[in-house]
């Protein structure tokens, strides 16, 4: 939006979400699309992992902006803008999936008890796997096959964290637990999808992943 | 100091994100270089946070800013331009003094509202010019005019008096006026706008 921009710069103000922040607040509605822009990614992402639905998702995303702008004036500046629009997005989508719950899948992977140790199953060397193997889809595939497979609790805590680079404080303001929780869950998560993903475990990604014979590692 | 495995496996996750103190995080690397099995763990967890770390893991639907944009903004109220509002109210003043100005020319009177939405300047009537109006009605006429309902409830008035009252003139009976009115504004419009363009 460069007459945004242009209005910004022209006003000599800095270029920062605090300024447009209380800019939007006195009435400049249209500057809101350039405060939300830089987290469009992560709001998606952030239902995503909690609906596991791309259409459901989006639409939760969207209406969690929405929210965002509706009750901008309830935003605190002591609190990042971003982690309060991600929380924002988590509760839409958790309150949408209270709704649909009778019809949610229970994640194939049984869930480990918090308290509980976890043991790797295998220990294989892992070389390490050149980022270009995630140019073919069916790797993409299979890692997302993994990843669904997690138990709700840590497919959020991983997403947030691990792919959307949030830090372990905002992860657990986001999702509205604390950071032992958040480390707890993330340690649980990364194993989890070691283990499933490891070459060595069956020898092939079909066999790593076919976690419904009864030979789940923990 | 010396860790166990198990106890590596608990604290291999705050040791890849750095959360571990300095003394419990040398003591991990210590016991990855004469630990095989750990460093597999170890290896194993940071493939995985490079590999679901990567862009491509988590693609955003194609058009989903697009679509996002477009909620926004049937759902964004939008503030109007103040070029906009400025023309607004002085559209509106000049209105209210136009409708007025008759009343004004001979004395010093108090704006009423007009009777009819639809009410068209009556500027050049002339203020003594006997006119005829319903009493709860919105009109004036001139005394005759057959668009006239309600003839027996007719209050005989001047043009001045009915504007003041908020009758508006009819555009029939009255159109003379009206017309000259309007050939006065676009005439005033014209001078104007030659004034603002020398050339």
């Amino acid at each position: 939006m460069p007459e945004t921009t242009a209005s910004l710069e022209n006003a000599g103000e800095p270029w920062n979400e605090e300024a447009l922040i209380r800019r939007i607040r006195e009435g400049e509605h249209e500057l809101f699309y350039e405060l939300i822009r830089p987290y469009e990614r992560r709001v998606y992402a952030a239902a995503l992992a909690i609906l596991r639905n791309e259409a459901d998702a989006e639409d939760a995303a969207q209406e969690a902006v929405l929210k965002a702008f509706k009750h901008i004036r309830q935003f605190r500046a002591e609190a990042r803008f971003s982690t309060w629009l991600i929380q924002i997005a988590v509760n839409e989508a958790r309150m949408r999936r209270r709704k649909q719950q009778a019809v949610v899948m229970e994640p194939m992977v049984k869930e480990q008890d918090e308290d509980g140790h976890y043991t790797p199953r295998d220990f294989a060397d892992w070389r390490e796997i050149p980022s270009e193997t995630l140019e073919r889809a069916e790797v993409r595939q299979k890692l997302a096959e993994a990843l669904n497979s997690l138990g709700q609790k840590y497919r959020e805590v991983f997403i947030l964290r691990d792919m959307q680079q949030l830090s372990i404080e905002d992860t657990a303001k986001a999702l509205g637990i604390s950071v032992p929780s958040v480390k707890t869950r993330l340690l649980r998560a990364r194993l989890m999808l070691r283990d499933l993903l490891a070459p060595g475990l069956g020898g092939s990604w079909s066999k790593a992943l076919s976690f419904a014979k009864g030979s789940k590692p923990w | 100091m010396v860790v166990r495995c198990e106890e590596v496996w608990r604290e291999v996750s705050n040791f890849l994100d750095g959360e571990l103190a300095p003394g419990m995080h040398a003591t991990m690397e210590d016991h990855f270089r004469g630990c095989k099995q750990c460093t597999a763990v170890l290896e194993g967890a940071r493939n995985v946070i490079r590999l679901y770390g990567d862009e491509r893991m988590l693609e955003v639907p194609m058009g989903f800013s697009q679509r996002l944009h477009r909620r926004l903004e049937e759902g964004i109220p939008r503030r109007r331009g103040n070029a906009f509002g400025w023309m607004m109210a002085l559209g509106f003043a000049a209105l209210v003094l136009l409708s007025f100005e008759v009343g004004n020319s001979s004395q010093a009177t108090t704006a009423l509202d007009l009777r009819s939405d639809m009410a068209r300047s009556g500027v050049h009537i002339p203020a003594d010019l006997v006119v005829v109006a319903v009493s709860d009605g919105k009109i004036f006429h001139v005394p005759g005019c057959r668009f006239i309902h309600d003839k027996d409830k007719l209050q005989t008035m001047t043009a001045g008096e009915a504007l003041r009252e908020g009758y508006v003139p009819c555009v029939r009976c009255l159109k003379k006026y009206l017309s000259e009115g309007q050939r006065a504004t676009q005439s005033e419009g014209q001078t104007a706008q030659l004034e603002q363009d020398p050339e």
